[in-house]
């Protein structure tokens, strides 16, 4: 219990310290967008041939013919309601595209990261128990290759081979057949929808709808994931408990999975905390391969079509998940060592 | 470089021959920067429209594009491009990162916190987002991308010279500098930014294959580069449209061609690393 409340001071006092960063990250996203080329009063005007006092109206209304600080309180305070803007593409406040939105996204940013944990420990223990085998060598080509191949060249190459090919995977465009019934949402996660409704057929639709673009965000991420796994694990395995467990007789699967891996499993977190950012920016690329109609799709559309304030939500957002998955990396690394938190 | 280190730079060579290979990668992608326009078989943005998505042959190596232009002649252009975004970007960052850092890590203090701060800050964004939206800002142009690849590189730049500068700054070589009456700007610019340079090239190494990713990304989304350039990223955003119809050869081969000048420039890093600091081997 103790060991409990430690963990949540700790993880209360990461937060409070995240806070100037969180503040940084507004005031930023305020600059960027105050200095982005046009004027939005001339997209809210009627069209391009609209009068210049409609269009001073227009900028009245918005604020923008007040001083750049005076703005930046309104931003903020803006911010602190909730409120961030409206999008000129949709027509609807930029909070609710988001919210709509972001159970796709992170639903596919989830998978893909299961997928690559799931794929990389393994990978990585299995070439650090026998460093210099052929394993070790297919893991570490493999981990060369993985780096270099640009997530939107992998995802395009899957449709190819899956799509095209072999016929195995669906069309590549969005979450779910355009005709397919859609289960009550409870999550907005459509695998776990699917299951709560019983529809299995519907899971397995939209299982291999969302399996190919998960994959080629995993593979992209793989490569640093099992690296350290194997890096972390040679230095466990080599150590005086492992030689110790080793030495009483105890089955080798439970030296290494329960002595070793446990062991060697925090730098693999501290990891995971840096390839979560990588992953969002690579969900932007995914998205757009294979029309997912998740948040950074719906910006990007934003931003080519030069509508500021969604694209403001958006980074704001990827911004704040990303603190929050910190925060999130930081308490599991203090459960996963307790000397971290009684240190 | 002494003959001690040179000799040992070529005993890391010998023992790992992916460091040459990728050196002679880098050298080659090179001279095909500097003198691909000049050796293409066909022109890169005449467009040929009968010869329209022809699959690879004898006459056209990686094929034909949807305009029937000649995809490897596009290839080959397309290289300058790209090595001048990334080089230039990577150019950038490392000046300036370099720089801010050495001197927060000699000064300390408060520039050195409110630098930190500023750190954090970007790196709270998830880079290539961040990269993202301040091309929006700045403008959908090449110098644009350029400028935010560097500035999404800034960071690890700042990090690593301050590191390096912070544990060298009371060294009895440095208070020797000092002693003898020079300056602090002196003891930095002279002294202590030479002596962490070598440590340096293997960041700049792994960033070059880093910022290719991240402009061909950032082209591949419509930012930057505009068609009919020739670009690696913009080829694969161009060929997409063809991948669910099986003209696979438009997104292979410019993908093949990120691959490889990525892989060049990282197991170059690797290999920079090996010689310069023996520790550090894998």
């Amino acid at each position: 219990m103790a060991a409990f409340g430690a963990t949540v001071i700790r993880a209360g006092r990461r937060f409070l310290s995240s806070l100037p960063a969180l503040f940084g990250v507004l005031v930023f996203t305020f600059l960027l967008m105050r200095v982005l080329p046009g004027d939005p009063a001339v997209f809210f005007a009627s069209g391009p041939n609209a009068g210049k006092e409609e269009i001073e109206v227009i900028r009245k209304q918005m604020g923008l013919n007040k001083p750049v600080p005076e703005q930046l309180m309104l931003y903020l305070y803006d911010v602190g309601r909730g409120n961030l803007g409206r999008s000129m593409m949709t027509g609807q406040l930029v909070t609710k595209d988001l919210r709509e939105r972001l159970p796709a996204s992170l639903e596919l940013t989830f998978t893909a990261l299961l997928i690559a944990l799931v794929s990389a420990v393994p990978l990585g223990v299995l070439a650090a128990l026998k460093p210099g085998s052929v394993i070790d060598h297919g893991v570490r080509l493999f981990c060369a290759l993985g780096v270099c191949v640009p997530t939107f060249v992998s995802g395009l190459l899957l449709i190819y081979v899956f799509y095209y090919l072999l016929g195995l995977a669906p069309d590549p465009t969005g979450r779910v057949d355009i005709f397919a019934t859609l289960p009550p949402s409870r999550t907005g996660f459509l695998l776990i929808d699917f299951l709560i409704a019983g529809d299995i057929e519907g899971w397995w639709a939209a299982f291999r709808q969302l399996i190919l673009p998960a994959v080629s965000m995993a593979l992209f991420v793989v490569a640093p994931l099992a690296r350290i796994t194997r890096a972390s694990m040679l230095v466990s395995l080599g150590s005086d408990f492992v030689r110790t467990a080793r030495s009483v007789g105890l089955p080798w699967w439970r030296v290494v999975v329960t002595y070793a891996l446990r062991n060697a499993i925090l730098p693999v977190i501290t990891i995971a905390g840096i390839v979560f950012s990588t992953m969002l920016g690579a969900n932007v690329l995914v998205e757009k391969v294979f029309s997912w109609p998740g948040v950074a799709s719906y910006a990007l559309d934003a931003l080519l079509s030069s509508d500021y304030a969604p694209v403001q939500g958006f980074v704001l957002l990827m911004a704040s998940v990303f603190v929050i998955v910190n925060l999130l990396v930081d308490v599991l690394y203090g459960i996963a060592d307790p000397r971290v938190t009684i240190g | 470089m002494t003959s001690a280190t040179l000799r040992h730079a070529g005993w890391i060579l010998r023992g790992n021959p992916l460091t040459a290979v990728a050196a002679a990668g880098v050298l080659l992608l090179t001279l095909v920067a500097i003198f691909g326009p000049s050796i293409v078989p066909y022109d890169p943005i005449v467009s040929d429209v009968p010869q329209a998505l022809l699959p690879p042959s004898a006459a056209h190596l990686a094929g034909t594009d949807q305009l029937g232009r000649d995809v490897f002649s596009r290839l080959i252009v397309a290289a300058r491009l790209d090595l001048a975004i990334a080089v230039s970007a990577v150019g950038i960052s490392f000046a300036i990162g370099a720089v801010i850092g050495a001197v927060c890590g000699y000064a300390g203090g408060r520039l050195d916190r409110a630098v930190g701060r500023f750190v954090d800050v970007l790196m709270a964004f998830p880079l290539f987002v961040l990269a993202m939206a301040m091309v929006a800002a700045l403008g959908n142009r090449v110098e644009n991308i350029i400028i935010a690849t560097a500035i999404i590189n800034l960071p690890f730049y700042i990090r690593f010279a301050r590191a390096e500068v912070n544990v060298r700054r009371n060294l009895g070589w440095v208070e020797a500098a000092r002693a003898c009456g020079d300056s602090h700007i002196s003891v930095v610019l002279r002294f202590l930014l030479p002596n962490v340079l070598p440590a340096m090239a293997v960041q700049i190494s792994l960033n070059l294959g880093w910022a290719i990713l991240n402009a061909a990304g950032l082209s591949f989304i419509g930012l930057g580069v505009k068609p009919p350039t020739p670009e690696w990223g913009i080829m694969v955003a161009e060929g997409a449209r063809f991948i669910s119809t099986g003209k696979w050869w438009l997104v292979a081969f410019p993908g093949l061609a990120l691959m490889l000048a990525v892989l060049c420039f990282n197991l170059l890093g690797d290999g920079v690393r090996d010689i310069l600091d023996p520790r550090m081997r894998t």
